[in-house]
């Protein structure tokens, strides 16, 4: 009860700040206010979350009824262990978020659009954690998309930042209406909109299929589930840096977290081919999004390609937790809800980071263009570093944290021999080589990125005179980085902190993993597998200290300066190193030919003349033409069609009217 | 209440429906008015009896409403109207008068069926009257669709507006405050038309309706 009171005091007090950044619009101090503020609610949230985790088994939830809102329904909220898991991952992201705001808000040419939807974009996210009833779930979840969308507009000069808004507030509004059928499905035609009588509902099967379908709709528009993801790599890079992290790092997180509690918490028992479903659409999602990441030329787009990869990879844990749920493999499916809750928190940290160091990268550069970046690690190395550190993490190298979530779900993904299905005997272990796929493309994806980000020469005047950030902004990329490499050595006390989550949802949970020596980890059993986070990074930091050592004892001791080897090319100019699109050009071969239409066409010069042969490349987003495209061509269409009928004479008005009254009558003698 | 009274009901309801068949078979406009003027004392005495079997003395205002109103003040009126529009020809109807019968009766049966099958629990008197109340909106309606002439249509409209007082009156326990306004909308109504009427005479130098269309620059 009080640690609720003092979340919602919290909530209460972001949107004060919200208030005050509009009041307080003439103070030249105000961002740095503002963002204080924001980052102090976020500590107030998280220490109620981990509290609340910390405390979790024998706890009852903290429940409250507010008397605003509608009448007879009020706001009801409560904290369970699931809201205070999401609770304690986005007020971690929040808080960066807003550390870094310090720093990198200064740079803002209008804050005016910024600062006052901050604040509330954050309490909104609270909020929906926190609601405990449809209506107020659906208020914050609406008012969440509003303030982000609010942000994502801050620098609406540009067309492209007009047109993401444009396609994100109707993709809001889309998954909203999903969302909303959803909870009138679940409430039925009686019931009411509180999740506690939400949760006692029966739902035959057609109703429950709708309810999944709509759920994933709903909550696969926010997250960027593949079709659904099209307005993600939009509008996430069209907002200030801190709000594209909060927007991929931690939205994100609040539409897995409308997922599961519809899903596993108010459904009670999805349909049978629920976990097909999510698992297909999982894998789809990991695959096409860490692809397009390959392809993409613009460093903040590139992290929101890869947010669609992390969000297909957390919907896999979550469609394998579903089909052991549905076998009764309580421990299975406990493993593989803990992957995805696990990789969510991952997601959180080091796409936050990621996205710092790209808004780091834009500060100092005012670039977004991978070839005209490179060699920041010279001018920016503190920058570089964090990067690396993000960029390792994302690419599930041990010993990380991305590594652990990603090899928990493949732990998952071996236990399926045990499933009695074929059906999910045969997927399973294609989405763990889908998986598998998606893990080695998204190394690829950030070799390619940091590569041509921050080593080689620089490709541009900018990149050349770059300039390290401020050290809030590097503060706040240190954090995550750390605790990026904190969580990858000791995984186990954070396993052993998502357990009572996983247990008020499935009614197992993993293991304890804090008692084994060493920080091992042991998702099963000792004799099938174990990882050991810490081992691993004392072996690397000692093998290499050594080698280095070796080889400075036994190689050779002096320092020699050297022209530096040219591979072959002896012009100087920074064009003749790798590019964007040459760096990504092997795989584009392999994978983008059909499922992005890469075509590539040199147009050779006509003979005797001096002009250069060019290289062209064009890629098509084919969901985009196949699936949105078509949309307003149809509705022009149909519109030009429906035209007609403004110019009717009022004879055929009348008999408009009255035809429709027979048909409708008709239909009515002939309803059984 | 005994099998007569309802019987009564019956025969004077579905009156109203063979007065509405006789609306949409004439051609004439100084008939059409009389037929109409039969229409409304039909749907007078409708009123009237069932204010007696429903014991509710209230219902005779709209009874005595209808009597004077359409019985006698609106023929008289729009037989001046037409006789200063100089229109007492022929009326040209779109669609023949056999098929426009046949729909009519394709009509009623429909408003039969769906009114038995949707009041199979209401009173037995409210069912038949509604049932005929509907056939005689459709009837209204469907002349409206057929007819080009703006008079005609407001006899149509008048007729339609007939069947929605016999549904009200029909159901029991309706307050008066409702049939009285819709007998004082349709007055209003009538005002406006007419008024329209002489306008669009003014205008165009004829009350057929295609002459509108022309104006709004569909037709060349």
């Amino acid at each position: 009860m009080t640690s609720l009171a003092i979340a919602l005091a919290s909530i209460a007090g972001l949107f004060a700040t919200s208030i005050l950044a509009v009041a307080l619009s003439k103070l030249p101090s105000r961002n740095r206010v503002v963002y204080s503020a924001a980052a102090l609610a976020c500590i107030a949230l998280l220490a109620v979350g981990l509290l609340r985790l910390g405390a979790a088994n024998g706890e009852a939830d903290a429940v409250m009824t507010l008397p605003i809102g509608l009448p007879w329904l009020g706001i009801h909220l409560r904290m369970d262990a699931l809201s205070a898991f999401f609770l304690a991952v986005i007020n971690l992201g929040g808080f960066g978020a807003s550390i870094y705001g310090i720093g990198y808000g200064e740079h803002e040419e209008s804050p005016g659009r910024v600062l006052p939807f901050f604040p509330a974009f954050l309490a909104g996210m609270n909020l929906v954690l926190l609601a405990d009833d449809a209506f107020s779930f659906l208020v914050s979840w609406e008012f969440m998309s509003l303030a982000s969308w609010a942000m994502v507009m801050a620098h609406h000069q540009e067309a492209e930042t007009r047109r993401a808004g444009y396609v994100y507030l109707l993709m809001a509004g889309f998954g909203s209406l999903a969302l909303l059928l959803t909870f009138g499905l679940l409430a039925g035609p009686t019931g009411h909109y509180a999740f506690i009588t939400m949760r006692a509902g029966e739902h035959d099967t057609i109703s429950a299929g709708l309810i999944l379908i709509l759920a994933l709709i709903g909550a696969g528009s926010k997250a960027g589930l593949v079709p659904l993801h099209a307005w993600l790599p939009l509008a996430h890079p069209a907002a200030p840096s801190h709000v594209s992290a909060l927007m991929s790092g931690v939205m994100t997180k609040v539409a897995v977290y409308g997922f599961i509690r519809i899903v596993f918490d108010l459904l009670g028992t999805p349909p049978w081919w629920a976990s097909l479903l999510v698992l297909i659409v999982g894998s789809v999602t990991a695959v096409l999004g860490v692809l397009q990441a390959l392809m993409e030329r613009d460093l903040k787009r590139l992290l929101a390609y890869s947010t669609i990869e992390n969000i297909g990879v957390i919907f896999i844990g979550l469609g394998l937790a579903l089909a052991f749920q549905e076998n009764a493999m309580p421990a299975a499916a406990a493993l593989a809800l803990t992957a995805a809750l696990f990789h969510a928190l991952n997601h959180s940290l080091f796409k936050s980071l990621l996205f710092f160091g790209s808004g780091a990268v834009l500060t100092a550069t005012h670039e977004r263009d991978l070839d005209r970046l490179g060699g920041l690690i010279h001018r920016m190395p503190v920058t570089a570093f964090l990067f690396l550190a993000g960029s390792m993490a994302i690419s599930a190298l041990p010993p990380l944290n991305g590594f652990v979530s990603e090899w928990l779900t493949f732990q998952a993904v071996l236990l399926s021999p045990n499933i009695p299905q074929w059906s999910l005997k045969v997927l399973v272990p294609a989405v763990g080589g889908v998986l598998a796929l998606a893990a080695a493309l998204a190394a690829a994806c950030f070799v390619r990125a940091y590569g041509i980000v921050f080593l080689g020469r620089p490709r541009s005047a900018a990149a050349a005179k770059a300039v390290e950030v401020d050290r809030y902004s590097l503060a706040a990329m240190v954090m995550p980085a750390l605790l990026c490499l904190l969580a990858g050595l000791f995984p186990g006390p954070i396993i052993d902190a998502i357990g009572p989550t996983v247990r008020s949802i499935i009614g197992a949970q993993m293991p304890v993993q804090s008692a084994l020596p060493w920080y091992t980890i042991i998702p099963i059993a000792e004799s099938r597998s174990s990882y050991n986070g810490l081992l691993v990074f004392l072996f690397i930091t000692i093998s290499t200290l050594i080698a280095v050592e070796v080889l400075h004892r036994f190689a050779s001791r002096a320092v020699r300066r050297a022209p530096a080897w040219d591979c072959g090319y002896p012009d100087p100019s920074p064009l003749t190193q790798y590019s964007a699109a040459s760096a990504s050009q092997p795989i584009r071969r392999v994978f983008a030919g059909s499922l992005l239409h890469a075509r590539e066409t040199v147009e050779m010069p006509p003979p005797g003349s001096s002009e250069p042969a060019r290289f062209r490349l064009a890629l098509k987003d084919v969901i985009w033409e196949t699936i949105y495209a078509p949309i307003p061509r149809v509705i022009a269409a149909s519109a030009l069609r429906l035209d007609r009928f403004q110019f009717l004479t009022i004879r055929q008005y009348l008999s408009l009217v009255f035809a429709a009254l027979v048909i409708l009558l008709l239909g009515l003698a002939i309803w059984p | 209440m005994n099998g007569l009274a309802l019987d009564i009901a019956h025969l004077l309801a579905g009156s109203m429906v063979l007065v509405s068949f006789l609306l949409l078979y004439q051609d004439r406009m100084f008939a059409l008015l009389n037929i109409f003027a039969l229409q409304a004392i039909v749907l007078s005495a409708s009123i009237a009896w069932q204010a007696y079997i429903q014991d509710a003395p209230h219902l005779y205002v709209p009874a005595l409403i209808a009597l004077l109103l359409k019985g006698i003040v609106i023929p008289l009126a729009l037989r001046r109207v037409v006789i200063k529009l100089g229109i007492h020809r022929e009326i040209e109807t779109v669609v023949g008068i056999g098929p426009t019968m046949l729909l009519g009766i394709g009509l009623v049966a429909l408003s039969m069926v769906i009114m038995l099958k949707a009041t199979s629990t209401a009173d037995p008197l409210a069912r038949e009257d509604l049932a005929f109340a509907l056939s005689v909106l459709l009837l209204g309606l469907l002349m409206m669709v057929t007819r080009r002439n703006a008079v005609s249509q407001i006899i149509g409209f008048m007729s339609l507006e007939n069947g929605l007082i016999l549904a009200a009156t029909g159901a029991k326990g309706m307050p008066l405050v409702v049939e009285i306004s819709i007998a004082f909308s349709v007055l209003v109504a009538f005002i406006v038309i007419g008024i329209f009427l002489f306008r669009i005479r003014e205008r165009f130098d004829t009350v057929e309706l295609e002459a509108l269309d022309a104006s709004r620059g569909e037709r060349p």
